[in-house]
Formats: C-alpha cells, structure tokens, sequence
C-alpha cells in the first residue's frame, strides 16, 4: 500500500525531493513522498558503498520504477555509514513508508553548519507548490 | 504548438485517475493503480486496457489480396474471410516498416491494424504502391479499440472460445462489436473494435464485467515477458526481419517488397540477432544501453512475473544464443545479464 502524502516537521529537505533527518553528528537520508509518488513503484535501488564519501548535492545513488530512473541527490555531506537492506532487498518499501522503514543511508555529516541551509517542512511544500 | 490527441476514452481514464502521457501524438494512460497491479491482473484475471490509439486502415478492391501480397511479408493465402494473421510491411533492404495484423474481412477487404506512430507512414507507404484495382483509406477516426487480456477474460465478458487470430461479430454488454482473438500480453484475451461513439459505453460495460483498467506501462512490461517486439524499439526500417527474428512471418517463396534481400539474409545467417535475456545481478537494462562485445538494448524493463531486470537487444550472432553471458553497460556498471529461450516468461513455469 503506498503511504499518505507528508512532509513531517522534524525532517530537512532537499529540492531535489531529498529529506534528511539529522540524529547528533549523523544523518538519514531518504526521498520524500512526492519523489516516490511520482516515480511509481519502486523496482530497485543501487545504493552507495558503505565508506563512500558524497558531497552536499552530489548524487550518491538511483531508485528506479518499472518506467523511470532517478537519481539520489545528498541534501548534506558525510561519509556513508550504512545502506538500509530492506530498502535494496524490497524497493516498494520506500513507497509503503518513505519517511520510515523506507530510508536509503545513514551517513556522518562532514559539515552539520550546512543544515542551516535546507529548506524544512514548509519551505519545501511551498517548493512543491510552485511547480 | 503540438497537440496531443485524445482518445473517445480520455475522460473515463482521467476519471479513473490515470496519469496520462505523451505517446505516439496521443495522451494516453501511463497506469492508474500502479504498473505492477494491472500487470498482475492481466496474468492472473483480466485487464483492459485503451489501444484506441491504434491506426486502422482499409483496403478494399479486386485487386486487394494481388497489392497486400506484394507489400505485406505474411502469406495471406493462408487467411480465410474471418482469419487474421501478423504480417509486417517491409522496405526493399528487409527492413520494418511496420509490423500489424491483417484481418480478412470478405476475400477482398481487409483491415490493417497498425501502431499508433506508423499510422500516417503506412499510409503514405501503401497509397505509393497502390495497384489499380485496390484502394487504402484510413479509417482510424471512426473506431475505438479496448484490448481485454488475462486467463478470466472470456469467463468475465462472456464469450465462448476460438481460435486465436479469427474474428467476428459479436456483442458485449448489449454493445455490438467487431470480437478479434488477438492481443500483446501472451494471455488469452480479445481486441473489440467499435465505432468510436459506443467506445465509452463497451469501456464502462467491461470495466462492470471487473476488468482492471491498464495502461501502457503494463502493455510494454506484459508484452516484454512474452518477447512480443515493439516497432520503434525492438523493430524498424534499419533493422531486417530476419535478425529481427521474425523470419516466421516472412513467406520467402512469394515475392514482396524486400524478399531478395531477405532470402540473401537468411542464407548467409544474419550477423547479429535480437535476443532475449534476464539480469543475473541487481538492475534494470534500458533502452539504448551497450552490451558487451558490439550489442544494444532495444527494449528494457522490470519484470514483475520474474522480479528481475529483463530485456531484448540486438547481439553479434555468436552471443544470441540461450544459455550465452551478456556483460552490460547499466549507466557505467557492468552487469550480467543471460541469454534466454523466448518468451523470458512462460505460464507454466
């Protein structure tokens, strides 16, 4: 079942149709509901390795639906932690629960200064509005 | 200015909530639920989906069967009044114009039903080789098409079985229409042609028989499994019929347009055949994507029967057979791939 349309408070966004959830010196990133929703269900995800260093705005993967692919935008720079194996093992989850059982990465954030840039919550509705 | 033409059923799709694309010239219904969904019910019940889209040209005259033997690979002497047959148009190198099924309608009328985008140049093609004694027109306009498939389909819609690739009058829901037992998605099923102003009412009529609403994503992920080649992509004038695969539908002991080139193909063997293959590591092949050793992907998607990355592309012949390793370039990974006996999916398996 694909989840209800949110953009929950507590996270940071990218206008990339990225969010990030900051937790101390760490992130988890994702991609939001519009990206999923737009993209269909999902088939696959090639993840980053786990070491890899990515860069704020750089591409660090690509989800990919039966017709599309689309590539992963990094709201923040870090070095990647961990690449959630449910999201690789069984893409739809990322469209059952994006914000959630759905997240890609978890890195440790080169430049937690850099979050003070990210649009959140309203701020990205209000990007989703224009468009 | 481009604008898209809209089928008799655009407002029932948007009704639906499909999310209508581009194709063809057309806007036309990508999926409504969900590609996965409608591809399920297509193989396990029954889906429908709007092909009208589709062109349909006439050919009538004494001289009709003499001018489509010339110009349509197939042996329409193997086609009785009330048969079909898959044929394609091909160009003097063996090339695809066009690929189609003829339906004999009397002994000297017939209907083309052509694809959407070949709509105009088949056309242009055959009136530029007309005969005296036979007339093309288009009659796309005056139709809608539903394409109804799956195993349930005749249960749902009520209609005994008949061969595949015959036709006939028939009536669905107190709806007449032209019944034609033929299809893209390898499941049992039937194409209804009717007059464009009774296409709402056959859609609503089988939409209540509980026919799943699907779209063209579908349509190319059903058609994929079962190897079926989509003109623009697996098939076209640079590619030749032989190569193509589709030597089959090419009576070779006829003449038509190409015959030579294509008997001199088939006695050398072609360099390069259009093979089908399943990912052996994570990914989804694309259109347009290299293959290792000269090849290219012309048809890529994920299956969901398989729940793998499957795909057709044309190969060096030494590597077009089943069992051969492909190594493929999927946006700078290379991935392996394996080469499989059409179709890649089977009911039974």
């Amino acid at each position: 079942m694909a989840a209800a349309e949110s953009y929950p408070d507590d996270l940071l966004y990218h206008p990339e149709h990225d969010w990030a959830r900051i937790e101390g010196d760490e992130a988890v990133l994702g991609i939001t509901w519009y990206a999923q929703d737009a993209l269909g269900e999902l088939v696959h995800f090639e993840p980053p390795e786990s070491g890899t260093t990515i860069a704020k705005d750089g591409i660090y993967g690509e989800v990919e639906s039966v017709k599309a692919v689309s590539d992963l935008v990094t709201p923040l720079s870090g070095e990647v932690l961990e690449v959630n194996q449910k999201a690789v093992d069984s893409p739809e989850t990322v469209n059952e629960d994006p914000y959630g059982e759905g997240w890609l990465i978890r890195i440790r954030l080169a430049d937690p200064s850099e979050t003070e840039s990210l649009p959140d919550s309203a701020a990205y509705k209000a990007l989703l509005a224009e468009q | 200015v481009q604008t898209l033409r809209r089928t008799p059923l655009y407002e029932r799709h948007t009704a639906l909530g499909a999310r209508m694309v581009p194709f063809a010239g057309w806007e036309m219904p990508v999926q409504y639920e969900g590609v996965i969904p409608e591809h399920r019910a297509v193989r396990t019940d029954c889906g429908v989906f709007d092909v009208s889209h589709m062109g349909e040209l006439e050919v009538e005259g004494p001289k009709a069967t003499e001018f489509l033997q010339s110009v349509l690979s197939n042996d329409l002497g193997r086609v009785e009044p009330g048969g079909a047959q898959y044929t394609l148009i091909t160009n003097e190198r063996g090339g695809i114009v066009d690929d189609l099924i003829v339906y004999r309608l009397e002994p000297e009328r017939y209907l083309l039903i052509v694809n959407a985008s070949n709509r105009e140049p088949d056309l242009e093609w055959l009136k530029e080789r007309e005969i005296p004694g036979s007339d093309v027109r288009d009659i796309s306009d005056e139709f809608a098409l539903l394409a109804v498939q799956g195993p349930r389909s005749l249960e749902r819609l009520g209609l005994d079985s008949a061969p595949a690739f015959t036709f006939a009058e028939g009536e669905i829901g107190g709806i007449e229409c032209m019944v034609n037992r033929t299809g893209y998605t390898g499941e049992a099923g039937v194409e209804l042609l009717v007059p464009a102003e009774d296409g709402p009412a056959l859609w609503d009529a089988v939409v209540g028989l509980g026919a799943t609403a699907c779209g063209l994503g579908a349509r190319d992920t059903l058609r994929l499994e079962v190897c079926y080649p989509l003109h623009g992509n697996d098939i076209g004038p640079d590619t030749d019929a032989i190569s193509a695969g589709l030597g089959w539908v090419c009576a070779l002991d006829k003449d038509f347009t190409g015959v030579e080139e294509l008997r001199r193909i088939k006695e050398a063997g072609p360099e390069r055949r259009l093979a089908a293959f399943v990912m052996e590591e994570p990914g989804i092949p694309r259109q347009g994507m290299g293959i290792e050793g000269g090849g290219e992907v012309t048809s890529g998607t994920h299956s969901p029967m398989l729940d793998k990355g499957i795909g057709m592309g044309y190969v060096p012949a030494v590597q077009a057979e089943p069992g051969a390793e492909l190594i493929l370039d999927l946006r700078g990974r290379a991935r392996r791939a394996r080469v499989v006996k059409k179709p890649i999916y089977r009911k039974d398996d």
